[in-house]
């Protein structure tokens, strides 16, 4: 059912209405809102400076969230599994390397605030020559061909070094001069805040872009491609626009990646960056519209802050892929959106006892599974650091067997534990859901 | 004599050594109700796909109007006015029925691959929609994914975007096949209203559909025509009778 939001969601635009826009798009607007002040949180006022960690993993979020929503447009609205999205983010931000390293010396005085557009024509270019050969197929040949593509652009990267630089990739410099506000970029705060403009104006035109005739044939080409050919649209064509369109704002999350980090290697062209799309757009939900931008927040957050604490973040976010594969294929936003009935016949409080009742048993079983990849962890990685597995100044020692034994049983137990309350749980969904069917019935 | 809307002329195909369709010609006159009927493996569904450009032909050519479509693609066909339905309903699942009807009506309103109109504000296209959404009575379905209704309201489906797109010539494939004697007539009394007009081509096993609809019957047997004609005279033909009329399957059974 989850999968079902995309496409069905005829809502127009209200129409141009600031109010109807407000009452419709709220959680955009509040998310915006809340975009703009969070580095204040982490304000620090006796030094009066920015917190140099958060305003960077704020950065990285609003790259990673273009980078998503994005590559959803192939997937979950296309239909489309490519194995190689990061090329067209990665060819974005080398050409918005060299565009602004050529603003600098003065040959392309190019406002800063404008090579966020460069680099999506960069990507819209290189999608368009990509794609003319990747949309000629589509299902596993086009996964097959997006893969053969990734690979590709990584040798070529390392080959040609005047476009690419090598393996030291394309270092550049954004405080070129060129500003349309004087902004010299010079702090990383500023830069933020261009990408959350360019994040806003981005979403805000993805989401229009699934309102259009090409959005939904993209979707009906997803459905039925075959169906698609016979009220006149070629398949082919839908693929290649929707790719096109998807490259465009791949490049713009590339050239924002760019302006951050004012540097571009390969890694921005390889498979594990385009391992990071499939990710983030799977675990958020490839069915919501907004699933991309949870799983992006979610896997930065990851990458960021728990790799602070844990070698083993990889871990963790590949256990929690395979989690949402097997168990919610829809990913979080298509979680969120089962509620959303429930929510609608203001019966969500009756879920709330069963869900606590699922809560301890729940970190129960997480507690125990952390416990285990950090004893292994300790015992091989974190012994070859010479770290110590310290939790609140007690010292974990993993040569021992107690801990091991209370990992054991905290998931063995813990697991037992959750399954009978998962069955508890589910009895109390389907009582639920079962009563506001009937309700539907009786109205 | 004017030219047939769809004109067939020694049409053959074969998957491999086996031959499906073994040079049929056949006219449709513009505006007629032409029912193409046969026992199973006759090859009708295969005629369909030929017609409609799914499969390309062994030999011979089809035209549309007097200008040949064999060699065109299935948009390209649906685009010069040939329309079909499937026989395994076709329709896109997970789009809300509203959507699907929306989506048959795209390409012939000129929307091509725009990606600059807003659907929801494009009223003439969406008050189109509506008016066909009534049309195949699945107006209290509008905003159900497709793939969660009845199979009678999915072939009522089927048909909505089959004819979406203003096609003068429509190709029904067993349109009421596997539904009830009432959902028959339903469809029966849903074909004849919105096909009004149009030349309209259909397959079907149901003897009474096809004798209430149709205005020339073709048989077709073992990928010949062994018969066509008024549906007053293949019912008094000795072939057809001995072929295929007398058999059992006459009860309409799919």
């Amino acid at each position: 059912m989850s999968e079902s939001a995309v496409g069905t969601t005829a809502a127009p635009l209200a129409a141009g209405r600031t109010g109807g826009l407000l009452r419709r798009q709220w959680p955009w607007l509040v998310t915006l809102a809340f975009a703009l002040v969070v580095p204040w949180f982490f304000f620090d006022w006796t030094t009066g400076r920015h917190s140099g960690f958060v305003v960077a993993m704020l950065s990285q979020i609003g790259i990673m969230v273009i980078f998503a929503l994005s590559y959803n447009m192939l997937m979950g609205q296309a239909g489309l599994l490519s194995f190689g999205h990061a090329v067209l983010l990665g060819l974005g931000g080398y050409v918005t390397a060299h565009v602004i390293t050529a603003s600098k010396a003065g040959a392309l005085p190019l406002p800063l605030e404008g090579t966020p557009l460069v680099g999506g024509l960069g990507g819209l270019f290189f999608a368009i020559v990509l794609g003319y050969f990747a949309t000629k197929q589509r299902a596993t040949a086009f996964a097959m061909i997006t893969l053969g593509i990734g690979e590709l652009i990584t040798a070529c990267a390392l080959m040609f070094q005047t476009f690419f630089g090598g393996e030291g990739g394309v270092s550049t410099n954004r405080m070129t001069g060129h500003s349309l506000f004087g902004l010299a970029y010079g702090a990383s705060i500023q830069v933020y805040y261009l990408i959350v403009a360019w994040t806003a104006i981005s979403i805000a035109l993805m989401l229009l872009l699934t309102r259009t005739p090409l959005g939904r044939m993209a979707n009906a080409c997803r459905d039925n491609f075959e169906r698609a050919q016979f009220v006149g649209y070629d398949p082919r064509r839908v693929r290649f626009f929707q790719f096109a369109l998807s490259g465009f704002f791949a490049g713009i999350a590339g050239a924002l990646y760019t302006l951050t980090y004012e540097i571009v290697t390969f890694d921005t062209v390889a498979a594990s960056m385009s391992a990071n799309a499939l990710l983030m757009t799977y675990i958020g939900g490839v069915g919501v519209f907004a699933g991309p931008v949870i799983g992006a927040v979610l896997i930065v957050l990851l990458q960021s802050w728990v790799s602070l604490l844990s070698n083993s973040w990889l871990v963790y976010a590949g256990v929690l892929f395979i989690l949402m594969v097997t168990f919610a294929p829809g990913g979080i936003g298509g979680l969120v959106m089962m509620h959303q009935p429930i929510w609608r016949a203001h019966r969500l409080g009756r879920l709330a006892g069963p869900y606590l009742r699922l809560l301890v048993p729940g970190l129960l079983v997480v507690v125990g599974f952390v416990l285990v990849v950090e004893l292994c962890s300790f015992l091989t990685i974190g012994a070859a650091q010479g770290k110590t597995f310290t939790l609140s100044r007690v010292t974990i020692e993993p040569r021992t067997p107690l801990p091991w034994a209370v990992a054991a049983v905290l998931l063995v137990g813990g697991g037992l534990w959750l399954r009978q309350a998962a069955g508890g749980f589910a009895r109390a969904w389907h009582a639920v859901v079962d009563e506001i069917k009937a309700a539907g019935m009786r109205a | 004599m004017t030219v047939p809307a769809l004109r067939l002329i020694d049409v053959e195909k074969s998957f491999g050594p086996t031959a499906v369709i073994m040079g049929v010609s056949l006219d449709v006159t513009t505006g007629s109700r032409h029912a193409i009927i046969g026992p199973n493996g006759a090859g009708k569904t295969t005629l369909f796909n030929l017609v409609s450009g799914r499969f390309p032909l062994s030999a011979g050519r089809i035209e549309l109007h007097g200008r040949r479509i064999d060699a065109l693609e299935p948009h390209e066909i649906t685009r010069r006015g040939l329309s079909r339905s499937f026989q395994v309903t076709s329709i896109f699942s997970r789009m809300s029925v509203f959507e699907n009807i929306r989506c048959g009506l795209l390409w012939s309103r000129g929307y091509r691959y725009s990606f600059w109109h807003l659907l929801g504000r494009e009223r003439a296209l969406n008050e189109a929609a509506e008016r066909l959404l009534a049309d195949v009575n699945l107006e209290a379905r509008r905003d159900l994914p497709a793939g969660l209704l009845s199979y009678a309201e999915q072939r009522a489906l089927e048909i909505g975007i089959t004819i979406a797109g203003g096609a003068d010539t429509v190709l029904l494939d067993e349109p009421t096949a596997g539904m009830s004697r009432s959902e028959a007539d339903h469809a029966v009394a849903l074909i004849r209203r919105i096909t009004a007009g149009k030349t309209l081509v259909m397959v079907e096993h149901d003897m009474s559909v096809v004798f209430d609809l149709a205005d020339v019957v073709t048989v077709l047997v073992y990928g010949q025509v062994i018969a066509s004609g008024p549906p007053a005279e293949i019912r008094a033909n000795r072939a057809v009778q001995d072929a295929y009329l007398g058999a059992p399957v006459e009860t309409g059974i799919a």
